[in-house]
């Protein structure tokens, strides 16, 4: 063999190999495209028109976006609450997610298992939020009523889904003892792996506190997981509203907890105006996009 | 992995430590309560869930509630075992079928050298953000337009392009397998689909077992999209507790039951899988 065909065997073996790969990656990237991508495509090519499943779509211009953004209250409504839920279940449920892994992340394995599991046991339960509706539920059986009519705190049951001086801090309560999920894990994970060397060094540096050295050592090296449990976090945030809607009903008093997710779900599902739907969903996906390049410029600062 | 635990005792007072510990319990109990209440709940007689004021424990237990469920079921007009298998049926296929297309996706993502590759998992890391609930309008109109609205794939085939799983693996592949390693392999001539299934999949179980927690507590209870699923035959567990649920207070108990025989394979799959989620999550960092 000489060496030009030792190269043209190698080439074909090459290209053998490349199209296995390519075989191995095409029935994610099939799934992933009709799934995820096409959705996001689809989404915005149909903003733009008019769908009610039954007759073809018609070209409508802008004119879901006027309506989203001009003559529909229930929109600005829903786009505030949405807001409202991922502002605080999104930061504070990453905070939390955060500051029990840190907390967890001092005791020896076994007992930081088991705390772990404690934790994270309501994301594994799924549908057992509807416990939360015997807990707060309207009539004097409901615990909460019964406690505070015994004490005192209240003269007649509270209507907790509906009353809307109330209803969006008991769902935000709900949502936060749901908020412990992958981003949890990956922070706790992110902690133990942490570098022993670093804080030795940190302690011959003069750091005093677990505060200091939760600032100056340990959020600065595990940026990147951190990035990623953010990201989970808008995630989850961004698409509260089944549990709202199981809870306080659709539309809820006043519009006073829906969400986008749930609007969306009424206008595509119910009502069939699909163009407008699909509007919403646009408006849904920039609103997160935006968020994450916010974020991850934030991460990016961490400890600079 | 304790290690670090030993030098950073160093920062720790113990008044601290004393102070973030009644903080942990008191969030620990917000967080198991509901379903400490749950489990003491569908072991109370019909008395004590008709008591008021309404009592947290139970004081008789009695295993009624469970022994009911299937005379509550049998009224159903679908024979419980369906929903069963159906359940069983969506979350193994989906499961097994997440985890293989995604540890393909994430070997090659991560160890071959076809074009494109960076920007495809650029794209799948952006994708992170988007999950089936908020991109539930348009899926619903893709499956109606491939004729899939009310079969069994409505469940299972938004399910499978895992982003998360792709994402976790290839991150996980890139910390744990050396090139050195599969280019031992090459030069003796193994076949790419060979390397991936005899030598990668084998190092990187932490990885695939995480993901098979996501995915089965992810189908497990998964309800389907409004408009997705219609006839009684094809719909799942889950749905067979709200529906117990609905009967009212005095069938709380069964519903409870319902809700902690539902929890049980998760948890399950949970304990099984805890220590590799945590071994795979250390390398989950996104770097941008």
């Amino acid at each position: 063999m000489n060496k030009s065909e030792v190269k043209i065997k190698k080439d074909s073996v090459m290209n053998n190999e490349t199209f296995i790969h390519y075989m191995m990656i095409a029935p994610f990237a099939l799934f992933f495209f009709v799934f995820t991508v096409l959705p996001v495509l689809y989404s915005i090519v149909l903003s733009f028109f008019s769908y009610d499943m039954l007759s073809s779509p018609k070209f409508a211009g802008t004119a879901n976006y006027f309506r989203m953004f001009v003559t529909d209250d229930v929109f600005w409504k829903t786009a505030l609450n949405t807001l409202k839920f991922a502002v605080i279940t999104g930061p504070i449920g990453f905070l939390i997610s955060f500051i029990l892994a840190w907390f967890i992340n001092e005791f020896n394995p076994v007992v930081r298992n088991i705390l772990a599991f404690l934790f994270y046991v309501p994301t594994l339960a799924g549908n057992a939020y509807f416990v939360w509706q015997i807990a707060f539920s309207g009539d004097s059986y409901g615990y909460i009523n019964s406690f505070l009519l015994k004490f005192g705190f209240i003269s007649e049951p509270v209507n907790w889904f509906s009353n809307t001086t109330y209803n969006m801090a008991v769902l935000v309560l709900i949502q936060l003892w749901l908020s412990m999920g992958v981003s949890f894990l990956a922070n706790i994970s992110g902690l133990q792996n942490s570098n022993v060397e670093l804080y030795e060094a940190g302690a011959i540096d003069g750091i005093r506190t677990r505060w200091q050295e939760l600032w100056y050592i340990t959020l600065p090296s595990m940026k990147s997981i951190l990035l990623f449990s953010a990201v989970m976090q808008i995630q989850s945030s961004f698409s509260i509203g089944a549990i709202e809607q199981a809870l306080a009903g659709y539309p809820s008093t006043d519009n006073s907890v829906d969400t986008i997710v749930s609007m969306i779900g009424d206008i595509g599902t119910v009502r069939y105006e699909m163009g407008y739907a699909a509007a919403l969903s646009v408006f849904l996906f920039a609103v997160m996009a935006i968020t994450r390049v916010l974020i991850g410029k934030v991460m990016d600062s961490l400890g600079k | 992995m304790a290690k670090g635990y030993q030098y950073k005792k160093y920062t720790r007072s113990k008044f601290g430590s004393v102070v973030y510990f009644m903080f942990l319990l008191l969030a620990g109990a917000f967080s198991v309560l509901p379903l400490v209440y749950c489990i003491a709940t569908s072991f109370k007689p019909l008395d004590e869930l008709l008591v008021y004021p309404p009592r947290f424990f139970v004081r008789r237990p009695t295993l009624t509630n469970f022994i009911e469920i299937p005379a509550l079921l049998g009224k159903m007009t679908v024979p419980v075992t369906r929903y069963f298998l159906n359940s069983v049926f969506i979350t193994v296929v989906s499961t097994l079928l997440q985890i293989v297309f995604a540890s393909m996706a994430a070997y090659v993502l991560s160890k071959s050298k076809i074009k494109f590759k960076t920007v495809f998992f650029l794209i799948i890391q952006f994708s992170l953000l988007y999950n089936a609930t908020t991109l539930a309008i348009p899926q619903y109109l893709i499956l109606t337009n491939l004729h899939l609205i009310d079969t069994i794939w409505v469940y299972i085939l938004p399910t499978l392009a895992s982003t998360t799983g792709v994402f976790l693996i290839k991150q996980y592949i890139d910390a744990s397998i050396p090139d050195t390693l599969l280019e031992a392999a090459r030069i003796d001539g193994a076949p790419p689909f060979r390397i991936y299934l005899n030598i990668v999949m084998p190092n990187i179980k932490p990885a695939w077992m995480t993901i098979l927690l996501f995915a089965f507590q992810g189908v497990w209870s998964v309800s389907p999209t409004a408009g997705t699923i219609y006839s009684e035959e094809l719909k799942t567990l889950p749905y067979v507790m709200t529906s117990v649920a609905a009967g009212g207070l005095a069938r709380q108990g069964s519903a409870m039951a319902c809700t902690v025989l539902l929890l049980i394979p998760p948890v399950i799959v949970y304990f099984v899988t805890q220590s590799n989620v945590m071994q795979t999550m250390s390398s989950a960092g996104i770097k941008e």
